[in-house]
């Protein structure tokens, strides 16, 4: 399969005044062309920073990108100009999040918003940009879209903002979209509307999804592949279908247990003990030892090297190599 | 004694809505609009729905947090609307509530041997070394250390908070508690943890739960019965087996269609609804689902469905049936 993103041994700390968060110790990480990629873990474990990582989105001070390569499209993201990752940003790559408010601006309409996000990035007409911006509202199966275009955000629904959002971050046609929970404080039958869209979009535009969760459930029905993150290191991933149905890391398959399923009969669920560490004085060696049940001693001392499970299906722990 | 723990029938709470120069009630907001419910001793209810549809509300008014406009509620039996004074201060104390939001339900000024040790000064002479010790009993059964007894609630994870919030709901021993969303704002790791220390205390107190939540895996796995909400009204309820093998309302249907289950090779036929949830200030006339519902008829939008028997035990307000 054709890569489209190749991001290598991306480390990012934050410098702050309790001291420095290693938030991102080295993930290695590719997104294949078409394909949709969940990216799932604890609170803290960052998502989030990876997603803004990708984007250069991280604030200095206190947080710094300190190493590692981001390839997208034969150029390493992390070497051009600010000047040209502007292009790439809202163009090549788009991003949506959790509060669709933190994307729409209120005191402008929809519409304008949405012509203003495809006019800076293409060389259209103001006649042009609108037919674009009506056509991504309908791609987004937005009620009554010549309509919304003359509304202001908080006239919309939750659901609405969401897909406004939505169509302001395809409408250049990205190749690759982030979406950092675009789903979580949506009502499920709203959530199940927006997967859909969002999941008939890419199809149709032929694009690649980075998507932030922490619902396994969203995941299971609308990637093809998952990785798993803990505190800052990616220490499984594989297809849906590998990670599901034949979890190898004890903290994936930690947190496959600890969901309640609709259609298996659980009487307790299990329990995965002690809590996410603190980023700025991790655990040493594989940062889940101390709530592993199957710790060794050589996990205190040693980051776990990654090892191939099958074809396509990677695990970071001991257990599985490199222990000798 | 009443086999029951609650009954609520015909309950109604409706906030005005005021607008203009005067103020002057233009609307009403209906919360909750004309709910009967029964919760067995002993059980676990929980009550599924949308945000907004009237789950937090209805639980306030069970509680007598707020007074219902119309309706009536029997704790044990016994009409709350005549208890008064200390008999009702009596009654308090077997009526507890836990909320979605640990941070803002939790004082930040107080240490957690106040927070927890707020009902006993209340509702008690308990103290000193004996209310102490109480407070030590409490924060062990709920999975927290004698060396916690005097942090703030910010010096705690989520999920320990909602633990405090747990102690403090149990202190009195309580016969019925209000989970209201207790787990939505916590990871599956710390949701697994909580949920199983609800079971343990159910089992150990012989607790009974309203358990409201929007997550439809928690309900199945809690809850014994299920009541759905849509926009102020109580639209199916159901043992819960029966609901997840065959939801009978189209918007029961709608919602475990939707639930994103964590099995790549579940497929299930999902239903799109249109549209979003309506607001209950100006709730659609005849079945308040008809402008969503797939199945809608003719006479949907112009008279509204009763709530009837529906084969073995299950009330469902639909049309269809
Ligand atoms: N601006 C910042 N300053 C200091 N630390 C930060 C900052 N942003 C993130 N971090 C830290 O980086 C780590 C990873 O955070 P991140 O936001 O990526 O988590 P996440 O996996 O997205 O979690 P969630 O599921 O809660 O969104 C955390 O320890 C967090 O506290
Ligand atoms: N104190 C209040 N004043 C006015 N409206 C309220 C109040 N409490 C709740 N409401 C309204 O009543 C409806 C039901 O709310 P709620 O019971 O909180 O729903 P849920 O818990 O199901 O999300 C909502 O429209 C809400 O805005
Ligand atoms: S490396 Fe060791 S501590 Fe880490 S997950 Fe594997 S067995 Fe557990
Ligand atoms: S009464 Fe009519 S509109 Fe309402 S749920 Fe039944 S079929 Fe649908
Ligand atoms: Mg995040
Ligand atoms: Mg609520």
């Amino acid at each position: 399969m054709e890569d489209l993103l190749k991001v290598r041994g991306l480390k990012t700390y934050f410098y702050t005044y309790e001291g420095v968060v290693k938030a991102l110790e080295g993930i290695n990480l590719d997104i294949y062309k078409g394909e949709s990629l969940g990216l799932v873990g604890e609170t803290g474990c960052g998502k989030s920073v990876t997603a803004l990582s990708i984007m250069r989105l991280i604030q200095w001070p206190p947080g710094k990108i300190i190493d590692g390569e981001i390839h997208f499209n034969g150029k390493d993201l992390l070497k051009i100009s600010e000047e040209e990752m502007r292009k790439i940003r809202g163009a090549e790559i788009s991003m949506i999040f959790q509060e669709p408010m933190s994307s729409l601006n209120p005191v402008f309409t929809i519409g304008s918003q949405i012509m203003e996000a495809i006019t800076l990035h293409q060389n259209v007409n103001k006649k042009e940009a609108e037919e674009k911006a009506i056509e991504m509202l309908n791609l987004v199966r937005m009620p009554d879209p010549e309509k919304v275009m003359n509304q202001y955000p908080h006239e919309l629904s939750g659901g609405m903002q969401q897909r406004a959002m939505i169509a302001m971050a395809l409408s250049c046609r990205p190749s690759l979209l982030i979406a950092d929970e675009p789903t979580t404080a949506l009502d499920v039958t709203v959530q199940a509307q927006i997967l859909d869209v969002i999941q008939r979009v890419n199809k149709e535009l032929d694009s690649s999804m980075l998507l932030i969760t922490h619902d396994l459930g969203v995941v299971a029905q609308i990637c093809d592949r998952v990785a798993v993150m803990y505190a800052g290191y990616i220490v499984e991933i594989g297809t849906v279908k590998q990670i599901f149905k034949n979890p190898q890391h004890p903290y994936t398959k930690g947190l496959m247990n600890a969901i309640p399923k609709i259609h298996v009969k659980t009487k307790r669920l299990e329990v995965i003990r002690g809590v996410v560490p603190n980023l700025i004085t991790p655990p040493s060696g594989c940062r889940f030892h101390p709530r592993c049940d199957h710790a060794m001693d050589v996990c205190k001392k040693k980051v776990p090297p990654v090892t191939k499970v099958e074809e396509g299906h990677y695990v970071a722990c001991f257990l599985h190599g490199g222990a000798k | 004694m009443s086999k029951y723990i609650i009954e609520a029938e015909n309950v109604k709470k409706y906030f005005p809505i005021k607008g203009g120069v005067f103020s002057k009630v233009v609307g009403y907001v209906k919360a909750v609009d004309d709910v009967s419910l029964k919760i067995e001793k002993g059980t676990c209810m929980a009550l599924v729905g949308e945000s907004g549809c009237g789950k937090t509300t209805f639980g306030r008014v069970l509680l007598k947090l707020i007074e219902p406009d119309a309706g009536k509620i029997l704790f044990e039996g016994k009409d709350l609307a005549k208890v008064k004074g200390k008999k009702l201060r009596e009654m308090r104390k077997d009526m507890q509530m836990v909320f979605q939001d640990p941070n803002s339900s939790l004082d930040p000024r107080f240490t957690v041997k106040n927070i927890i040790g707020e009902p006993f000064s209340n509702f008690t002479n308990i103290k000193g070394e004996e209310l102490v010790k109480r407070i030590l009993e409490l924060l062990n059964l709920v999975g927290l250390k004698k060396e916690h007894l005097y942090r703030y609630p910010h010096e705690f994870s989520g999920g320990q908070r909602q633990r405090i919030a747990v102690a403090r709901a149990i202190a009195l021993d309580p016969k019925f508690i209000v989970l209201d969303e207790p787990t939505s704002a916590l990871d599956v790791s710390v949701q697994a943890k909580i949920l199983n220390l609800f079971q343990d205390l159910q089992e150990k107190f012989d607790l009974s739960y309203l358990f409201i939540t929007h997550d439809l895996s928690v309900a199945k796995h809690m809850a014994d019965n299920i009541g759905v909400m849509y926009v102020g009204k109580l639209v199916e309820t159901s043992a819960t087996e029966p609901l997840f093998e065959e939801p009978l309302h189209p918007y029961t249907q709608a919602l475990l269609s939707a639930i994103p289950v964590a099995d790549p090779e579940y497929k299930v036929e999902r239903i799109i609804l249109k549209g979003d949830v309506p607001s209950p200030a100006n709730p659609p006339s005849g079945c308040r689902f008809h402008p969503r519902c797939p199945k809608a008829m003719e006479i949907c939008s112009k008279e509204e469905p009763e709530l009837k028997k529906v084969g073995d035990g299950r009330l469902v307000a639909c049309h269809l049936y």
